[in-house]
Formats: structure tokens, sequence, C-alpha cells
């Protein structure tokens, strides 16, 4: 039977929806008994949730100071120590997976299987590589760990209906000191979350200026929506880092994705290729962003916007 | 004085779309623009602005790749780096294999500070910087976007999924650079003439004496599925109509 460890994401309290899209990708390997490892300073509430979910066999808790905040320095050695048993780790492809995982697959010894997007078998997965313009089949050699990130996009979240025994585990291994925490700057808001949200409202350079950009929060306030934004629109200071969408920003795949005054480079398309319904406003009719969007309206989005704002009522 | 060690990877340039091959074998890349990965300049260009500011000596830039690497080594010598080595290895190269050809470099050079990118825009891996960090033994701060030292130790905020997180890891560190570290600098004619005269050492990847393990293999290249051809509508009524026929408004 195939054994996979789950690493699982949280913020101290509660798990990170991407957790759950693991389960799904663990459970598409066959035969496979999954398990969750939560690694925090309290565990207990977070291991809960995770032993909820459906298609969880065990969850794993490891209680201990140093978890409090996600250090992949820390955290790596006590993942390795715990995958002994398992021929399969798998992490989310977040900025929490992508920073740890490859870390413990360096101290196994393996490369890591990044953005696993399709499960084929228990050693074939299929992943993108040039800012997903291909496609690759990837075999592990049989007998090697598996370690792999799962692409949250590719796959829904595990949901609930499970009640998997949790059990506590101490790892035996030293913890580095070379790595401490300093602070962390964290955009509080109601807004729906970016990676999980329904629809996403996301805005590009031509917004122009960050006040002018309230005009895509005003939107998608109206519209129930997350916010995005491209790269130019973040480096530009118009929207936080943490709303670039794109290669190397985040990765959705929403019912809805409205791109207003984003000319559709191939590094943000990437990141909305799964989208349900892509809708585009720009006013350029050439844009890139009009070859994949669903629904595209050509016209200047300070008129437009506004009016999609009204007539929504 | 510190030296500061910079990995530079041979990439096809952003700008290209590329395509994969009819018979499914890989992607095309005969005749495509060959670029330095962007991450790399910006990591360069950190290491320079370090070194500017008097807190660094040299820079060692480090490419594993084919022979034609030395293009994008020489392009940062022109940017600034004072020594180049390439590390001769053509073919597919695993995550694993970079990081260990790299901490074969690291334990030569001894570097306090490596820079690498957050990830090679080619195979999106996301792998070398933190895999480099766990076979040396030392800090990993991933996805840079400020960089200080302070003494013995560097203070580095990164940019994460929930907006920006801030740690302080003991030297020597390895760290990765976002896109907003900095804007890494256009290189000037004078300078290309320069870097001609630096010295590029080629060492072959076999002398390493590393096994290339060959763990993972790519069986098949495919195409992303294509989207289905959309509608244009012509004005904001249009498009709410369409909204609320898919049910996505109501
Ligand atoms: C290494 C690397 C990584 C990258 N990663 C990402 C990434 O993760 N995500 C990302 O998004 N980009 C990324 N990029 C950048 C990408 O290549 C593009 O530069 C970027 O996506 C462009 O953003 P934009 O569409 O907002 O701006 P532009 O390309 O400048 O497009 C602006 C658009 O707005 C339209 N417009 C202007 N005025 C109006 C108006 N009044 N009304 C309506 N439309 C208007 C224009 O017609 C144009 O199409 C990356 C680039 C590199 C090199
Ligand atoms: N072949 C290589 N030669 C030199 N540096 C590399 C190589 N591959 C990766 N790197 C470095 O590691 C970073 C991350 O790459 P990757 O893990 O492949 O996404 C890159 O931005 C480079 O700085």
């Amino acid at each position: 039977m195939t054994q996979i460890l789950i690493v699982a994401e949280h913020d101290g309290t509660k798990l990170n929806p991407s957790t759950a899209r693991c389960v799904t990708a663990a459970r598409q390997v066959p035969d496979a008994k999954v398990t969750v490892a939560v690694l925090a300073a309290a565990p207990e509430a977070i291991a809960a949730e995770a032993a909820s979910l459906a298609g969880v066999d065990a969850v794993l808790t490891v209680a201990h100071p140093a978890n409090a905040q996600p250090l992949a320095a820390v955290l790596a050695p006590q993942i390795v120590a715990l995958a002994a048993d398992y021929s399969h780790v798998f992490g989310p492809s977040t900025s929490f997976g992508k920073d740890v995982m490859p870390r413990v697959a360096a101290l196994l010894g393996v490369s890591q299987i990044s953005d696993l997007m399709a499960v084929d078998g228990s050693h074939q997965f299929k992943r993108p590589i040039y800012a997903g313009n291909a496609i690759v089949t990837v075999v592990a050699t049989a007998g090697q760990k598996v370690v792999a990130t799962v692409r949250t996009a590719s796959f829904d979240a595990a949901g609930p209906g499970g009640s998997a025994p949790v059990t506590a585990a101490s790892p035996n291994v030293a913890l580095p000191t070379h790595t401490r925490f300093v602070s962390k700057a964290e955009a509080k808001s109601d807004r729906p979350d970016l990676q999980t949200a329904a629809k996403v409202v996301s805005g590009g350079r031509a917004l122009a200026s960050a006040e002018n950009f309230k005009l895509v929060f005003g939107l998608a306030e109206k519209m129930g929506a997350a916010v995005g934004a491209s790269r130019a629109a973040v480096d530009a200071g118009y929207a936080p880092n943490e709303l670039q969408v794109g290669q190397t920003g985040k990765i959705i795949a929403p019912q809805l994705y409205l791109a207003i005054g984003i000319s559709g480079a191939i590094q943000h398309l990437t990141g909305i290729k799964d989208a349900k319904t892509i809708v585009a406003i720009n006013k350029d009719a050439e844009a890139p962003i009009f070859e994949v969007a669903d629904i595209g309206l050509v016209g200047d989005l300070f008129q437009v916007v506004p009016e999609l704002e009204k007539l929504l009522g | 004085m510190r030296k500061i060690m910079v990995g530079v990877k041979r990439v096809v340039d952003y700008n290209v779309r590329v395509r994969v091959k009819p018979d499914n074998s890989g992607v095309v890349l005969d005749g495509v623009k060959m670029s330095v990965n962007p991450f790399d300049e910006i990591a360069l260009e950190e290491a320079l602005r370090i070194r500017e500011r008097g807190e660094a000596g040299e820079i060692v830039a480090v490419c594993i790749g084919p022979d034609d690497a030395q293009q994008q080594l020489r392009t940062a010598l022109a940017m600034g780096a004072d020594r180049a080595i390439l590390v001769k290895h053509d073919g597919l190269l695993e995550p694993i294999t970079v990081a260990r050809a790299l901490k074969a470099v690291a334990d030569r050079e001894s570097p306090e500070i490596i820079i690498l990118g957050k990830q090679a825009i080619d195979d999106d891996n996301s792998q070398a910087t933190q895999m480099l960090a766990a076979l040396l033994d030392r800090p990993q701060v991933t996805c840079a976007s400020k960089v200080e030292i302070k003494g013995q130790t560097l203070v580095v905020t990164r940019e994460v999924d929930a907006g920006l997180e801030t740690l302080e890891v003991d030297l020597p560190a390895v760290i990765s650079a976002d896109l907003r570290l900095n804007e890494p600098r256009y290189v000037k004619l004078p300078d290309i003439m320069k870097a001609k005269k630096k010295p590029l050492d080629v060492i072959e990847f076999a002398s390493l004496g590393l096994a290339d393990p060959g763990q993972l293999k790519i069986t098949h290249y495919e195409p992303p599925k294509a989207r289905a051809k959309g509608i244009m509508v012509k004005d904001v009524a249009e498009l709410l109509a369409a909204l609320k026929t898919k049910g996505l408004v109501s």
C-alpha cells in the first residue's frame, strides 16, 4: 500500500484550505493511506479539523514551541523524521509549501515534483513548465520517496465527513536556531480570500494609481469577489504583493475571473487558466487577454467599471 | 571581505511563447532567444548593491549548464560580477543535481551569502535555494523583497501568500530574490567590453564527483488544453446579460 504524508498548512489556529486540496490529490493515488501531519505550537484544534476531512485516514501532531511559526529550516528535519514510514510526502504549492517541501526533499536526497496537477499513478504525475505553456508527464523511480507540492488550483478541496484518529508524535531531532521569526505584516480584510474565492476581480497597470485601484475594490465588493492584480499593478504600488496573480504570484481557479485593464501576458495567464469563466475589459481590441476570455468587452475601464457597478445595483 | 555567490541560469527568454514539439518529445528550443533567468538578474543586482554599500567584496556568478551558458555568465560579468564559474552539464538537470553542484561550488568558494532566484522560469521548480540551504545545513529565506545585513545576521523581508514576513538569519545563509527586491541595472556597452577580460572558469560536472541520480524522468510533453473560443459583447448591458445567463451575477 502507498503511504502518503501530507504536511498541513495552518496559521497556528486554523487549517488552511490548501491542505484539503492536497488530500484530494493524495486520494487519487491508487491504494493510498492518507495521513496529515500538523506541526504547530498547539496542534490540537488544527488536527481535529484535519481529522474531520473526508479521505483522511490518520492525523499526526507534533507539538513544539519552535513550530509556532512556519520556519522551513525548523520544520524540515521534523518532517523528514516523520517521513520514514511513508512512500510519498505532499505539501501545498503555496508560499508555505514551496518554502518547506524542497528542503524536505533535499534532506531525503530526492528532487521534488513541483506543482503536481494530475495523478496518473503512484509514481506518475503531470506538472506545468514554461509558465504553463507545456505540461509534462513526470515518472519517479519506484522505491524512491516521492516529494511533491500540489498545485491547489487543480484539485477541489476534500469535504467534511472524516473521523480519523489523531496521534501525537515527537520526532527526536535537533532543531536549528539559526533562523528566527521577526514579524509578519498581514493585510487583515473582510474580503474573500484570493486563493479560494469563487469570484475574482483583478486590475492591471491601466488603473494608473492606487487611488484609481479603489475602483477594482469597489466592484469586487459589489460582486462579493476577491481582488487580484497583475504584476505591473503590484510593482507600481497600486495593490499589495499578496494580490499578484500569475506564474510567480498566485495560481487561482475561480468560477469567475474579471480582468480589468490587464493585457494578458503569458506570466499572468498562467495564473488564471483554470478559471471557469474569464471576462476581460480592455480598451485595446488586440490585447492578448481576449484570446483566452470567454466574454470580452472593448472599452475604457473608467467608463465601464462605474457603469457596471451602477447596473449591479 | 564577505563573498557573495549568485546563481545564474540560462533560460528561454521570458518574452518567448514556448511551444511543444509535434512529437511530444520536448519543447521547441531551436533558434529561440536565451537569457539570464530574470530572477537571477535581480539576485545579482542585490549582490551588486550590497557590494556598493561596502558590505561585501567579491561576487561570483555560478551556472550549471551547457557551454553556451558562457554567454549568460558574460552578461553577469558585464552587470558587475567579478568572476564566473560554469559547471558544464549538457541535458536535463534535476533540482537535486543543481543543488548538489551548487553546494560543491559553495564548498570551494565559501561564500557568506548565496543569492539565487525565486524560480527558474523554464522549469518553474522553485527548489534550488531551499535544497542548497538544506544541503549546506544553513538558513534559507525564499522570496526576498528586502535584505539588510546586520553584523553576522541578515534581516530579510519575504513575500508570502498572506503579505510580508520578516526573518532574521545567521550568516552564512542562502536567500532567493523575488520580483520586488530591486530593479536590475542595464548593461552598458563599455561594461560588455570589460566583461570579456574578467575570469570565467569552466569546470566539468563530472569533476565534481557527484552522482547524477536521474530519479525523475520526463516521458511526455503536451500543450495545455486550449480554452473554448469566447464571445465579444458590445456594452455593459450585454456583459451583464451574459454574466446572468451563466449565473455569475444575480
Ligand atoms: C520573471 C517574470 C515574472 C512575472 N510574473 C508575473 C506574474 O506572476 N503575474 C503578472 O501579472 N505578471 C507577471 N510578469 C509580468 C508580465 O510579463 C507583464 O508585464 C504584466 O502582467 C503586465 O501587467 P498589465 O497587464 O497590468 O500591464 P500592461 O501589459 O501594461 O497592460 C495594460 C493593459 O491595460 C489596457 N488599458 C490601458 N488603459 C486602459 C483603460 N483606460 N481602459 C481599459 N483598458 C486599458 C491596455 O490596453 C493594456 O492591455 C512577470 C514578468 C517576468 C519577467
Ligand atoms: N542550472 C543552474 N545554474 C545556476 N543556477 C541555477 C540553476 N538552476 C537553478 N539555479 C538557481 O536557482 C534558482 C531557482 O531555480 P529553480 O529551483 O530551478 O526554480 C534560479 O533562479 C537560479 O538562481
